[in-house]
Order: structure tokens, then sequence, then C-alpha cells
């Protein structure tokens, strides 16, 4: 492209290395030649355009930060435009715009869960210890924290659970990353996603596949792409990311469309506070989620793959990676899967700190190198996904159910749960329980039932309140342990399963602290695109503060009133609709001291 | 050019309307002369659907719709002045209010501010709540960016990008309240791919974006719009016969914009069409 | 097709029309000696030698002939001299045509597949094509492959020559041409020239006058003694301008009628100092796409400045016909009497529409989009087009040991022409009077960005700045021509001018750079 101006920074070998690494499969969008000719053009730029994010992530990588000559590098091979370049790293909150003075920076979770079991303590004792520090939302360790990630300089990045300064000391100077799974469930017969979990080698093909991996992969390729979208319809599965959509419909209306190519693409961003069960079987059986994409990619038709990774699961990226790459060393992938002549590919992207990305019109920007701004709906993924092309989209929780279902029938599955709600679900259990973990259970368990499994509280505790379904979704009290999980009942409570998080709040945490919390969270994670969102989230968190600092709510009520129903009528996407659904419901259950 | 289009039937605010398959909900509104306020949608310009003020209650619908972008569905009930409409536009703009200087918003704003009752003054003290406050960037002789005014509506990135200049020397940078308008590494104009087209300015709707001569005369306290008078002519700096709109005061041009109906330029120009003028007046 | 023209630069609002089709997926190809704005933005770009585009044509025609390419349908039915045409071409094999243009073959084959083979195609030129001493013959070798085609004529498909200045078109329009009177009627035609004489009342002599180029010849053969020049700065813009200056002294009297004391108005013996014909003044001009539309005076005049039309007037008072005070709107009524393809163009209808595009013979008429669409009808109405055999020829400045670089001129984006209205604005872009050098050039002579430079044609001596492109292919140079206070760069350029339209051949010196000792 043209006019474009670069800027006069120089970028070192090694970052010139990292990012030619990155296009080397495709070479630069703009090629002399001869001296005479040359070869570019708009759509050149177009198709490598994509590629911007994991240059990006090539840059952190190498250098610790995103240089100027770096960047400009970086826009100079792919003729990105160095403001839409500097736009986009500048969205994503792993990307570092200052020069580091040291090799590492640890991103200390200090969200909902991990505050209370001493995060920010541990912010202070790594500062004072000489680190380079900075605040995280929720990391997805809900179940073991205080959660540290430590992003380093030509390393690869680790997960660090249970910090300490010391362990954090030990892990920056080591190839060591976070302790393995562990399953509070596990050897329990009943489990049916978790079931490989701590069980297989998550590294290898051969033990996935001595434990029933591609069975279902088989019974696909024996009853054809119709009949395996036909049982997930009958199966009556639906989308574990909040929505609920059933998962045949969505498959059904992409395998329909007329256009090509189409995509599948898995969502694992999983960011949202108090979630982590899909880290949970990314970490532990990543072969599952290739297997199941691979079946998505042939009853939808289509050739290529992607799984959406947040980038503060480094640990989740490279397993689900290297199942990739072993599935197409075994001919599970690639340009002829499993012997039927059909090309299915994978490829892995990392986020970059964006939960916004986790809204799928979002990630569909992220992968193809924009800001991670969500799209207005309609049109839908469906027809209109990635690259504007039918695309499938489901988190990992969903396409895991697939592999039972195609492989034991619809029927089979339908059985389980209730009639509206059938299968499993995953439960993401924290806070003031005895044993915090992911647990599986069938649709229709009580929020009491869930608790109780994970050994009730801890001694000395009461329920105070228990946030169902994550930020975006709800407080309830302790009257309401006898809620049945499933959609239907949820809905008619006014509340959302969201994404399985069950975190239990006793009567000594500071909950108005916890919902400020949540308001930051919010006001961090806003894209910004839309007003309602970017101002209201802004002026919501103000309000706690000045709650929290003992203003008077009786004349703030009418403000959040109205800022509540601005972002939840009037904002593009899933993030503002939700974002004063935590406040409400803490509001509504008096949680807010002083209020009437 | 082109087939004509069919008539799709919705009802509008209680009225029965049709209007031509493709139109979005705001082109219906208009047909129908029902008032709508808009901040980030232009008629040369891409919907973007940012600003939200636009939105209508769509019976079905969850949530409240962009009218500018949505398009309209058989059938489809639309409600233009519903209780949670007014809610969210008087909210929209309030937001906007209590963190940007809307001063120089078009006069239409303003009016669409009085009929909402707007009160921005109720989201806290204005030295206590998060703003975008800041100084204006002067970095040359032709342009002004006060983005204290900017409300971030993407209409200025859009025309330097892919709606009409191509140039992309400014993009949204950072994130959420934070996000801005922006420049690589905020380098100033005359560092960046910027061509002075003007174009930026051109589509401005909050005066974030200034012509130099109007911020001078601003400042002197002698820009004085009503009584400038506006004459369309054809640029002289090529064949392409580009509309241009002299805005005249006391015998002076002062800034020079294009019609954006017209064909030729759908509103945008050159730096040569936008500045070279100052040879009328020498 | 984009062929020797930037219209990024020069055409810019143009451009984003074509911008538009590219993001809607259209294929791109510039040609042109330099990687231009415009060039950055085409799939692929074509660096072809100066001068050598009719070969480069040529070339596309055998490979569109040889490769069954040709809209056969369209060729018999509308077009004339096809056999000679291609039995003309057949040299032009994609070895020689890259031997003469410097362009590989496998580009040229590329170029002549897409363009023959896109459902709609257009092809664009500037002044890259035209400022050469085979002009015609070059637009014609652009027109042969419109017509192998079938490109032109139809919606989205045609030729298309960029305008450079507001009012090329209406100049021509209103027969400012040696051969034409308004509508391009023929002035040898004695029924034309009864109609006009009769609105006019007046004889008009019947044979051609002389071109630009030609009437400076005849100031230096002392056939040409006065000299009346309107809104033109000859002594800045002619191609070896130190000719030019040369020619305007050896006038017995100059008369220049400008906005500004320009150079040609300080030679002048009289100076008429007018209203500026676009903010000033009331009229009307055509663009590039044939589109009247009506300019309107916004300001003032300042000073002793008057509007055109009533010095014109006031000067045929002086010599005894009182033409009285004519308007705008008078003077274009006048036209559409004699010029049936301004006909239907009423000055109402021009303000209700805003533009409309000739020709449009009545009032009910609505203009026309595009021309030449008869050549669609079947069987062709009027004349069949021809095909045209022209023949490469090198450009006439050649290049020696002595003269070893090619220099060629250009337009940048913010400024126009001699500068003299451009030049008044506070451009933060603005680039000045620099000599762009190759990379490889700028290191064998030794010399770095900033350095000072004499350069030399076989015309004269300039002093420069020296800039680098590192785009620019090694033996070519750049440079504008906006400058001529700082670099009267026209002191170098050919005046070796094509026989059919008198024009310069700007776009092809050759010169010699040398460094500048600093104090020297």
């Amino acid at each position: 492209m043209p006019d474009l101006r670069f800027g006069t920074g120089e970028p070192t070998p090694l970052e010139v290395a990292a990012v030619d690494a990155v296009v080397s499969g495709v070479g630069p969008a703009t090629v002399a030649v001869d001296e005479r000719l040359v070869v570019g053009g708009r759509g050149r730029a177009a198709e490598r355009r994509n590629l911007l994010l994991p240059a990006l992530h090539a840059l952190q990588d190498a250098a610790g930060w995103i240089s100027p000559g770096g960047l400009d590098h970086v826009c100079r091979v792919l003729e990105v435009p160095p403001a839409e370049a500097y736009g986009v790293a500048t969205f994503y909150h792993l990307f570092s715009h200052s020069e580091p003075a040291v090799d590492s920076t640890v991103h200390v979770c200090d969200d909902i869960a991990c505050r209370s079991v001493g995060a920010l303590g541990l912010v202070d004792d790594l500062r004072s210890a000489g680190h380079q520090v900075r605040s995280s939302p929720c990391l997805g360790q809900c179940e073991r924290g205080p959660a540290v990630l430590v992003q380093r300089t030509g390393a690869v990045d680790l997960s660090v659970a249970a910090a300490s300064v010391a362990g954090i000391g030990a892990a920056i100077g080591s190839s060591m990353s976070s302790s393995p799974v562990v399953l509070p469930q596990a050897g329990s017969g009943s489990l049916r996603l978790l079931a490989r979990v701590g069980v297989v080698d998550p590294a290898s093909l051969d033990d996935y596949r001595a434990h029933g991996g591609y069975a279902a992969m088989e019974a696909a390729l024996e009853i054809g792409p119709d009949a395996v979208i036909r049982e997930l319809t009958a199966s009556g599965l639906s989308g574990r990311g909040g929505a609920a959509f059933p998962t045949g419909v969505k498959w059904r209306a992409v395998a329909d469309q007329v256009g090509r190519p189409r995509h599948v693409v898995c969502n694992a961003d999983e960011s949202e506070p108090g979630t982590f069960k899909d880290r949970t079987i990314m970490e532990g059986d990543p072969f599952a989620v290739v297997e199941a994409m691979t079946i998505a990619g042939f009853a939808v038709g289509a050739e290529q793959g992607w799984i959406y990774v947040r980038g503060e699961y480094p640990e989740a990226a490279a397993g689900l990676a290297g199942a990739a790459d072993a599935a197409r060393a075994a001919g599970l992938l690639g340009s002829d899967v499993a012997g039927t002549g059909k090309r299915f590919d994978i490829e892995v992207r990392r986020g970059a700190g964006a939960y916004i990305c986790g809204e799928e019109t979002a990630l569909f920007n992220s992968i193809e190198g924009y800001r991670g701004e969500p799209r207005n709906k309609p049109p839908f993924p469906t027809t209109h996904g990635l690259f504007g092309e039918p695309t499938a989209v489901n988190n990992v929780e969903t396409l895991v159910n697939v592999l039972s279902i195609v492989r034991d029938g619809g029927a089979a599955y339908a059985a389980l749960g209730t009639e509206r709600s059938p299968g499993t679900r995953l439960f993401c259990v924290s806070g003031r329980v005895v044993a915090p973990g992911t647990y599986e259970h069938e649709f229709g368990v009580t929020l009491g039932d869930v608790v109780a499994a994970a050994g009730g509280l801890v001694d000395g505790s009461e329920v105070r309140a228990v946030l169902l379904g994550g930020a975006a979704g709800s407080f309830v009290g302790p009257d309401r342990m006898d809620l049945p999980l499933t959609l239907e009942a949820t809905r008619e409570a006014g509340l959302s399963l969201g994404s399985g998080v069950v975190m239990v709040f006793d009567q000594n945490d500071d909950i108005v602290d916890t919902v400020r919390r949540i308001a930051e969270f919010f006001r961090d994670e806003s894209c910004g695109q839309c007003v309602p969102c970017r101002v209201g989230t802004v002026r919501q968190e103000e309000v706690l503060v000045r709650l929290g600092r003992g203003g008077s709510f009786h004349d703030e009520r009418d403000l959040l009133d109205d800022l509540g129903s601005v972002m939840r009528d009037a904002s593009i996407c899933g993030l503002g609709h939700t974002a004063s659904g935590a406040v409400r419901s803490a509001i509504d259950l008096g949680l807010l001291g002083g209020v009437s | 050019m082109g087939e004509p289009r069919s008539l799709v039937e919705l009802t509008i605010d209680g009225n029965v309307v049709k209007v031509p398959e493709g139109s979005t909900i705001l082109d219906a509104c208009r047909r129908e002369e029902i008032d709508t306020p808009t901040l980030c949608w232009a008629s040369n310009l891409t919907p973007v659907n940012v600003c939200r003020v636009c939105v209508v209650e769509v019976e079905g619908s969850r949530v409240l719709v962009p009218s500018c972008s949505r398009p309209v569905e058989p059938g489809m009930v639309v409600s233009t002045d519903s209780e949670r409409v007014r809610t969210s536009r008087r909210m929209v703009y309030e937001l906007l209010a209590s963190s940007v200087e809307m001063d120089r918003a078009d006069a239409s704003v303003h009016a669409w501010m009085d009929n909402y009752g707007v009160r921005p003054e109720r989201m806290g003290d204005r030295e206590e709540i998060a703003t975008v406050t800041q100084p204006p960037k002067v970095q040359d002789e032709l342009y002004v960016r006060d983005y204290e005014r900017c409300i971030l509506c993407y209409k200025c990135v859009q025309a330097c990008g892919d709606d009409a200049q191509h140039t992309y020397a400014i993009a949204t940078a950072g994130r959420g309240f934070d996000a801005h308008i922006s420049t690589e590494s905020d380098v100033a104009l005359p560092d960046s791919a910027c061509v002075y087209c003007g174009n930026c300015i051109g589509v401005c709707p909050t005066g974030a974006l200034v012509f130099r001569t109007e911020f001078d005369m601003r400042a002197d306290g002698t820009w004085d719009e009503d009584s400038q008078e506006v004459t369309t002519t054809v640029c002289a700096f090529c064949g392409v016969g580009c509309n241009l709109e002299l805005h005249v005061q006391d015998n002076s041009i002062v800034k020079v914009t294009s019609p954006a109906d017209h064909s030729v330029t759908n509103g945008h120009l050159c730096i040569k069409g936008r500045f070279g003028w100052q040879h009328a007046q020498s | 097709m984009l062929w020797g023209s930037n219209a990024r630069a020069a055409h810019p609002i143009f451009f984003h029309h074509l911008l538009k089709g590219v993001d809607a997926g259209a294929r791109m190809w510039a040609v042109d000696p330099r990687r231009t704005d415009s060039a950055r933005f085409a799939d692929m770009w074509l660096g072809l030698n100066v001068g050598t585009d009719i070969a480069l044509a040529n070339g596309v025609a055998r490979e569109i002939i040889h490769s069954d390419l040709v809209n056969t349908e369209f060729v018999e039915n509308a077009t004339e001299g096809y056999e000679d045409f291609a039995a003309h071409v057949e040299p032009w094999t994609l070895d020689r045509t890259a031997g003469v243009t410097g362009v590989p073959a496998e580009a040229i084959s590329d170029l002549a597949h897409g363009y023959a083979g896109a459902s709609t195609a257009q092809l664009m030129w500037t002044l890259g094509i035209t400022e050469h001493h085979t002009a015609v013959d070059n637009v014609l070798a652009l027109c042969n492959l419109a017509l192998l085609t079938g490109h032109v004529g139809r919606w989205a498909s045609g030729l298309v020559p960029l305008r450079g200045q507001n009012n090329v078109q209406g100049g021509g329009d209103m027969g400012a041409l040696p051969n034409k009177l308004p509508g391009f009627q023929d002035v040898v035609d004695d029924d034309v020239r009864a109609r006009f004489e009769g609105v006019w009342g007046a004889t008009i002599p019947p044979d051609p006058g002389w071109h630009l180029t030609q009437m400076f010849e005849a100031m230096g053969s002392g056939d040409l003694r006065a000299v009346w020049v309107i809104g033109e700065n000859p002594a800045d813009s002619e191609a070896d301008v130190n000719h030019a200056r040369r020619m305007l002294g050896c006038l017995d009297h100059l008369v220049v009628q400008d906005v500004f004391m320009t150079r040609t108005a300080e030679m002048a013996d009289v100076v008429l100092p007018a209203a500026l014909g676009w903010a000033e003044s009331d009229g009307t001009v055509t663009s590039s796409e044939r589109r009247v539309q009506r300019t309107r005076a916004a300001v003032r005049p300042p000073g002793e400045a008057r509007q055109e039309i009533d010095v014109i007037a006031d000067m045929a008072e002086r010599m005894g016909v009182d033409w009285g005070r004519p308007t705008a709107e008078e003077l274009w009524d006048e036209l559409r009497s004699v010029s049936p393809m301004h006909g239907g163009m009423s000055w109402q209808r021009l303000e209700d529409e805003g533009g409309i595009q000739w020709p449009c013979p009545d009032e009910e008429h609505p203009g026309t989009p595009f021309l030449h669409g008869r050549l669609w009808e079947r069987p062709v109405v009027g004349r069949r087009a021809p095909f045209s055999c022209v023949d490469d020829r090198p450009p006439v400045d050649q290049l020696t040991d002595e003269f070893p670089l090619r220099l060629t001129t250009g337009r940048v984006l913010d400024s126009y022409n001699t500068g003299v209205q451009s030049g008044k604005f506070a451009s933060p872009i603005r680039s000045g009077d620099a000599l762009e050098l190759s990379a490889d050039d700028a290191g064998s002579l030794g010399l770095v960005v900033g350095d000072r430079v004499l350069v030399s044609s076989r015309r004269g001596s300039i002093e420069m700045t020296v800039e680098v492109d590192p785009d620019l292919p090694v033996g070519l140079a750049f440079t504008t021509f906006h400058f001529p206070e700082i670099a009267d760069v026209n002191q170098l350029t050919s005046d070796a001018w094509d026989a059919s339209s008198g024009t310069s051949e700007f776009k092809a010196a050759a010169i010699r750079v040398e460094r500048v000792e600093a104090g020297a």
C-alpha cells in the first residue's frame, strides 16, 4: 500500500528475525521481482493482515516490548499503516510500549478471587523484592490463587499458581511451568468431559488414542457430515459460552451456506473473572479440542480451524499447538484428513490481554489483525464471520461435548440432565469452599449441591453471597442454594449460568470492594468503541468508589439505574450489556452497605 | 443505474410504512420525517454505529438497535420515542457531555440535548470525574486537533482511511476510556502519513478537528459563522471537477468544504482544493 | 490500468473513485517509469523505459492476439484495419518488447491477459503519455488495446485521459484549438463557419491557425509580432524555457492579462490585472469527464483587477465594436446557439442539476456519461473505429556519455503547475526543488541527500538539491516543475514536439549531474 510513511527507528536483528519468521510462509506484501517489476497491492496486504497480531507477539517475546523500530519493520513487511498497527498494539495489555528495564514482568492477578487470598500483599512484596509488577485481571487460576503470569523476554511465558515471592523468583529462572491440573473429582466414573484430564499424558497422541481418542472422529466419518449435525441437533447441546445457542442449529446454518471458504473457530479466550474450566480441558486433554474441531470442520465443510487462546494461558496454547502438530504429523490434520481426501487444518492464535476478545466478533477482528472491537450483529458469524466468511464459532467446553454425542449418539446425550438442559456442565467453583476446582455435574444439580460437592464451606464460614456466572453474572443470596442449575431455572430467576462460575463469599469478605473491583474490571476491559460502555463503565466505577468512601447510596441510585439501562440497552456487545448486572444484583441483595 | 428495489413494509411508531429493500431504519425514519439524532453517522461514510444515539426499539429484540446501520426487515415494529429509547439517548448525551467539551458541536446536537433534558452535571463534579480534558495539538499551519472535544465517533478515521482518502494517518489507539485518535506513537502530524486533505476536519461533528484559520479566528474572537456566506464553485487545481463551498467572511475565504452529496467528491477534497485559496486574497 | 499517470498526486479525488474499485476487488496495473504514489496501490507496477510506451502497447497487443483474447465480435463489427494492425505488431514478441521497454516479459504477459480477460476495464492516462514527441501516437497505441478487447463505449469500460486543469476540456470545447470552432466544429467547414459568422457578425478566417509551439516558432521567425497572453505563464512553463523566453523577447508587443505578476507578466509591455477565474468570476468549466459545471464568484477581486469579460469587451470597444458588457449567462446562451453538443444545457439546468456531461443536444437530453456507445450498435452506426499502426520512436533527447541520465518531470500532491496559485499556502508536506536520484546513481556520483548539484542538459544548467528515491530505477532522475523561482527546471526540458499536437517532450530530457562544491 501507498502513502504509508514509516518511522526512522531501526529494528534490532533479533526483532527482524522474529518478525520474518512469522511471515516466512507467505513472504512480505510487496515484492520487487525486478528493478522494473514490483508485485504488491491492497489484495496482498489484506491477505497478510492477519499476521499482525502474531508479529506483535514475536516482537514482544523477542525484545520485551513493541519498539518503534520493530513496529515499523512489521508495518513495512505486512504493509500495515503504522497508525493502525500502533492502534492494534496499544489495544492489548500484554504488549509493552516502553523499553523494559528487566527481562521479566510479573502480572499478578488482583481480581475478585485472588484478592481474597493475599494478591494485594503479594504485589507489594514483589515490588519490594525489585520485580517489575503489573496488576492483572483474572488469570483463570481462581482455584489456586494467588495467580501470576510471568512474561519473559526471549523465553516462554509461565503461569505460577499459589504464587509466592520465592516461587516466582524460582520460576523466572527456570523452564518450569505451572503445576498440572488437579481435578477434585479425579477418578469419578461419572466424568464425561473431564474423563481424560489428569489421566492421559496431554502431550501424547498415542495415549489419547489409548483412552478413546479419535473414536468420535471415526464415527463421524462413518455417518457423514449431515448425520453429525443431526445427532448434534438431537442431543440438544447448546453453547456453553453464555448465550446457550443450540449448537446443531449453528452448525447447520454454516453447512448450508453457499459461500466458501468457511471456518471453524474455537473460542478459547476464557477471560470471564472466576472462570478456569476451559483451561482445565486445554491443559489436561488438548487432543480432545483438536479432534472436536476436526469433526466440526468435517460437518460444516470448513477447511480451516482457528483456536484463539487467551494470552494469559501460555501452557494451554503450547499444549494445543503441540497437539495440532502431532495430529498433523499423524495425518489427522492437513490436506488429506484421515484419508478422506478433505483438507482441514488448525492454527493456534494467542490473544494478548483483552477480555473483549472473548466476544466472538471481537475475536474475529483480533485474528484478522484489527483492534478487538466487536461488530454490530446482525449479520451473524454463521454468514459473516471470520474474514467476513461463514464461520462456526464455539467455545472449548461446547466443542468437547461433541465427542460423546457423535460417538454415542444424540439420544444418549439428551438423556442426561434435564429435558431443556441436556448433558453435563462444567462449574468453576472457588471462594470460601474446601476444595475449589473444576467440577462436572449434570444439569439440574442445585447450587447447594455444587457447593457441597466442593466440600462445603471452610470452617467458620457462612454463605453471604455466591457470584453465579462470573463478573458478567449476578450475586445470589444464601436463600437460593436450592436453585436448580439449568438454563430454564436460571433464566426464570433472572440469572444466567454464564461461564459456570460459582464463587462463594462469606461474612468476612468485603463485598463492596468486590463489586467495585468488578466495575473496575469492566472499565479496564471495555474496548472503548461505543459511548454507553466506554463512558458508562467509568461512571459506574466512579459511583462505586464514591459509595466505598461512604457516599450516600440514595443520591446515586437514579444514576446507577440509568447507567445500567443505557449500557444494557444501547451498548454494541455483551460486555456493555452485562457490565451492570453484578452491581445491580448486589444492590438488590442489599450487599452494598447502608442500602435500603 | 440498477434494478428498482422492491419495497419492504414495516411499522414505525404505529404507522405502516414502505421503504426500498436495503434501506436502514434511519433511512426509513427520514423518509417518514421522524427526526432522529446521529453523531457518528454521515451520508458519505460507512455506518460504524458506535455513538448509539440513534438507537430505536425493535419488537423482539432484547436490546435497542442502531437505526443507522440496521436494515429494515418485513414486519419490523419500530418505536423511536419509547421510554427506553429516550433514556438511552439522553444517557449517551449525558455521558459524552460529562467527559467531552461539546460547546462547538453542531447546532442540532444542542437541540437534541435540550430536547432530552440532558444534565451531565449529575455524573459528578467535573474536577473529580474522568474527562478527556487536554490542550489542543497545534503542529502546523493548516490543522488543529483539539481532542478535548473528541467524542470518538471514528468519522475522521474513516475519512482518512477506507471511506475516502486511504491514507490511514490516524487510527484509534489505546482502549476503553483511554481510547483516542492518534498517529503512530502519537508523532506530530507533519511527521505522520498525513497529506492534509482536510477530510477528517470536514466530517468532525464537534469541532475537535478544525482548520487553523477557524481556530485562530476563534482565539481572536473574530470567527462569526452567522455572517459567513457560502458559495459553491469548482476547484481549479485539476480536471476532476470537484465542487467547493467557499465560506466567506468579510470578503475573505475562511474555510473550504465540499458538498457531501456531490457525485464527484462525496464531500472529500485534497490539500490543494482544501487549502489552496490564499492566492485569491493576495 | 493506469498508464503514465500519477493520479494519486495529480488527481486525488478521481483516485478515491479508483480506490473504491480496487477495494471492491478490481485488479490494478500501473505503467510508469517511476514507482509513483499511485503505482504503490497497484497489484503490479511495470517500470518501463521513458518513451517506450508504444513498444509496450504493441507488445501487449501482440500477446493479446497470440493468446486468442481478441474480442473478435467487437473487432469485426466496429473497427477497421485489424489485419494490418495484427501484422504491424507481429514483430513485438514478449522478448523484444521486454528488451526495448525494460519490463520483464512475464509482466507484459500478465498485463495483456489481465486487461483482455477482464469483464470491464479502464485504461487511464495523463501527461506521461502525452508529453512526448510521440504524443498522439502514444494515445493511438493505447486506443488500439481498447479496440482489440472491446474495452470502450460500455458502462465501466473505456479510455480515460485525465485532464490536468479544471478547464482544459472546456478550453477545447470552446474552440481554443487552431483548427476548431466551439463544439469541436471544423474551421475549414464552410457551413459551420457560416453559422458562426451569422451569429458573430464577422468573417472567420477559413484556415487553421497555429498551435502554441508553432506560435513560438513564429515569434522567432518574425511572423508573429504581438501576443496577448491571458492566464498563462509560458516564460516558466514552456519546455526549454530559455528558448521560450528568447522567443517572447522577439515580440514587438506583449500584453499579459493575469492575476499575478508572473515572470511572463514581467516581460510584458502592458499588464492587465484580472479577476481570478476561480473565486472571483462567474462562468462554467468542463471537467475531464465532459461535465459542465458552474463556477461562481465568492469574493470581490482586489485593487484594480477586473473581470476578464469586461477587459475583453473593453478591448473590443477600443477596436470599434460594442459588445456591451455581457454576463456569463448571456455568453453561455450564445454558445448554446452555435454549439449543438451544448444546446440542451440551459443555465437553469446547470444550476439545478449541478453539472451535465456533453453531448447534450436538447433540454430533454440527460447528458452523456460515456462516449462511443455507438460502437456496440449492430451494425455499427457511423464510422468504424480505426486501428492505428504506430511505431516506437525513442525520445529525441538521447542519452550519451555527456548526458547519461534520463530526467523526467511530474507533479506532486500539494502543488500545481508553476506554483503561481499553490505556492501561497503553508503546506506542511511541501518538498521544494529536489532532484530525485536512484540510490545507485547517487552512490556512483558520490552524492548524498541534501548535496547541491549542477544539473545540465543540452539546453541549460541549474542548481538543485539531491534527494534519493530508493524506488527509482537506475539511470532515471525525477523532479517537479512547481518551483521555478528556486529550480528553473524547464531550462533543462526538451522542446522537441509532437507534429500532430504540438506538445513538447517534457518527460524525457538527457542530463548530467555534477556536485557543486561548498562555497563554489
